[in-house]
């Protein structure tokens, strides 16, 4: 069997591998790539409360509007470092989180998804209400971003937003991975098998789940914050339902549970619906909704999940050396 | 942790409006093994379940070394230091059978799985495997060996050896009995193989439609083959 650490590392320099590709082959594409990265956030996020923790949401973007909010609004008024940014959309999701979170894990099942929704579309509603501070229907604009570290400017291609959010997005997949793995994580993974059975042994389960839920805002506002960043405007569609349904709609192609299919999920979405769109503005969702039902059909835990399991069959299958 | 003494005075508990046992009242010592024997549907895995917190209690009191804990809910019971291995086993299988054991460890250093692979050298071999690519009887080792180390005070096993074939039996009563030869742990083991349960146990108590009929030694038990008949309907060398 593989170790976590070397698949931890072989993930890790996929990664970086697809940042440099990336990077080389599309320099006309990186403030489209950067704002990928923040979406894979957002649907890692998704990731630790859903498929790590088994709690069913379809309002992950209001986590990372917080975020996105947080940080643009702090940008619009002097802030303008974005390492400050980033911090702050963290500590902005995560409020959220916890805001959301003891509301949502009160319940469960059809209940908390619907609890979920009510949440986004309420974040929805009061961001496009509190436009005098949000912009509104017009977006939060007047976002001013200094130089990273003092140094690198962020251009109008994109060059230091992407480097950025490869870095933030290589860091949170290294510390996520890690975090599930830690006992703290285990018991995450036990409470979405059987809540009933982590109770008796002693873990009362709202409290476990509610600190991921906190750690999956932190997740989601960081993904927000490297948005606002990137593009240095924030819409009313970071803090909207379409945007959480696609989230979970990208969490289903890539796998759920591991953390690198979330990422998977999001690169292959975002990608297809870049290419797809310009190739058939007109029909691009019918082609992506193709996508979902292969994936659903013939790779049922995902794109990531299914290949995965597919070399651990073949690495049990294939003979040992020492047979 | 030392042996806790386990209480219960008439206790009604059951689901939802359906009342499963009633009036149920034993005491059981510190260190001691207590079979609960009956048919099956008589209510023996409801007692079990009622003492874990998972039924509706609807009355009477259950306390653990004089605290009571019918009130508390089961995370709360399982730190007072009960310990409770359904008969469903319940082990976590998409974690592997290290990570299922490190779950039960309680905040305990990681050193100490070394104790569930004493208890049972067969997760050893096993512990980089998925806790569902287990057999029955190797998920019943990891369900028992994961409460264990949680070092339970009183520790609730509810038919620890359905359905396994005779040799992971022996293994497990085998683990059993060293267990209950140590004393740090109360037992209430609930089993339909009544000679291997008496094997181990001191004391037994007789559960028939929800109420306790019958208890009193194993050397009692024993002396009186027309109780196994009466209550288990079989010959008491079952």
């Amino acid at each position: 069997m593989k170790s976590p650490l070397a698949s931890d590392l072989t993930g890790i320099a996929v990664v970086l591998v697809l940042a440099v590709g990336g990077f080389i082959l599309f320099p006309d594409n990186l403030a489209f790539l950067a704002g990928m990265m923040a979406v894979i956030l957002l649907v890692v996020s998704l990731d630790l409360v859903s498929g790590v923790c088994g709690v069913a949401s379809l309002g992950q973007a209001a986590l990372f509007g917080a975020g996105a909010y947080g940080a643009g609004i702090a940008a619009a008024n002097g802030l303008g470092d974005p390492l400050l940014l980033l911090g702050i959309g963290l500590v902005a999701g995560a409020v959220a989180g916890l805001a959301t979170g003891a509301i949502i894990l009160r319940a469960h099942g059809l209940p908390q998804l619907v609890l979920s929704i009510a949440l986004v579309e309420l974040a929805h509603e009061a961001v496009n209400k509190a436009s005098f501070i949000t912009g509104g229907s017009d977006g939060l604009t007047g976002i001013r971003i200094s130089p990273l570290l003092g140094v690198f400017a962020f251009d109008l291609w994109g060059v230091t937003a992407y480097w950025l959010s490869v870095a933030v997005v290589v860091v949170v997949l290294v510390v996520l991975r890690r975090l599930v793995r830690a006992p703290f994580g285990m018991l995450c993974r036990g409470l979405r098998q059987s809540p009933v059975r982590v109770a008796s042994l002693g873990q009362r389960a709202y409290p476990v789940a509610l600190k991921m839920y906190v750690i999956a805002g932190g997740v989601a506002g960081l993904g927000g914050a490297l948005r606002a960043i990137s593009t240095q405007v924030v819409g009313l569609d970071s803090v909207s339902f379409t945007l959480s349904a696609e989230a979970l709609v990208m969490l289903i192609v890539g796998g759920t549970g591991t953390i690198f299919g979330a990422a998977t999920g999001a690169f292959v979405f975002e990608w297809m619906e870049h290419i797809v769109s310009v190739a058939n503005p007109f029909h691009w969702l019918a082609i992506v909704g193709a996508l979902l039902i292969a994936v659903v059909l013939f790779a049922p835990h995902g794109l990531y999940g299914s290949t995965a399991r597919w070399l651990h069959e073949r690495r049990m299958r294939a003979p040992r050396a020492d047979e | 942790m030392k042996a806790s003494s386990l209480s219960v005075r008439d206790l009604v508990a059951g689901y939802g409006p359906t009342i499963i046992v009633e009036d149920i009242a034993f005491d059981v010592a510190p260190g001691q093994c207590v079979a609960v024997l009956g048919r099956n549907g008589m209510g023996k895995t409801t007692l079990m379940a009622s003492l874990a917190g998972l039924t509706r209690h609807v009355g009477g009191s259950i306390a653990l070394d004089d605290a009571p804990i019918h009130t508390l809910p089961t995370s709360e019971r399982a730190r007072a230091g009960m310990g409770y291995v359904p008969q469903t086993r319940d082990i976590f299988p998409t974690l592997t059978v290290a990570e299922n054991l490190f779950v039960g460890l309680k905040g305990r250093p990681a050193a100490d799985l070394a104790e569930a692979y004493e208890l049972f050298p067969r997760l050893a071999e096993r512990r980089g495997n998925l806790g569902g690519q287990l057999s029955g009887g190797e998920q019943q080792m990891l369900s028992t060996a994961r409460t264990l180390l949680g070092k339970p005070s009183l520790l609730l096993l509810d038919e620890p050896l359905e359905g396994l074939a005779p040799v992971i039996c022996q293994e497990l009563m085998a683990a059993l009995a060293r267990l209950v030869a140590t004393g740090e742990t109360t037992v209430l083991l609930v089993e339909q193989r009544v000679a291997s349960a008496l094997e181990v146990a001191d004391h037994v108590i007789c559960i028939e439609r929800g109420s306790l009929v019958w208890q009193g030694s194993c050397t009692e038990w024993r002396a009186d083959p027309t109780l196994a008949e009466r209550y288990l309907g079989v010959s008491a060398l079952t």
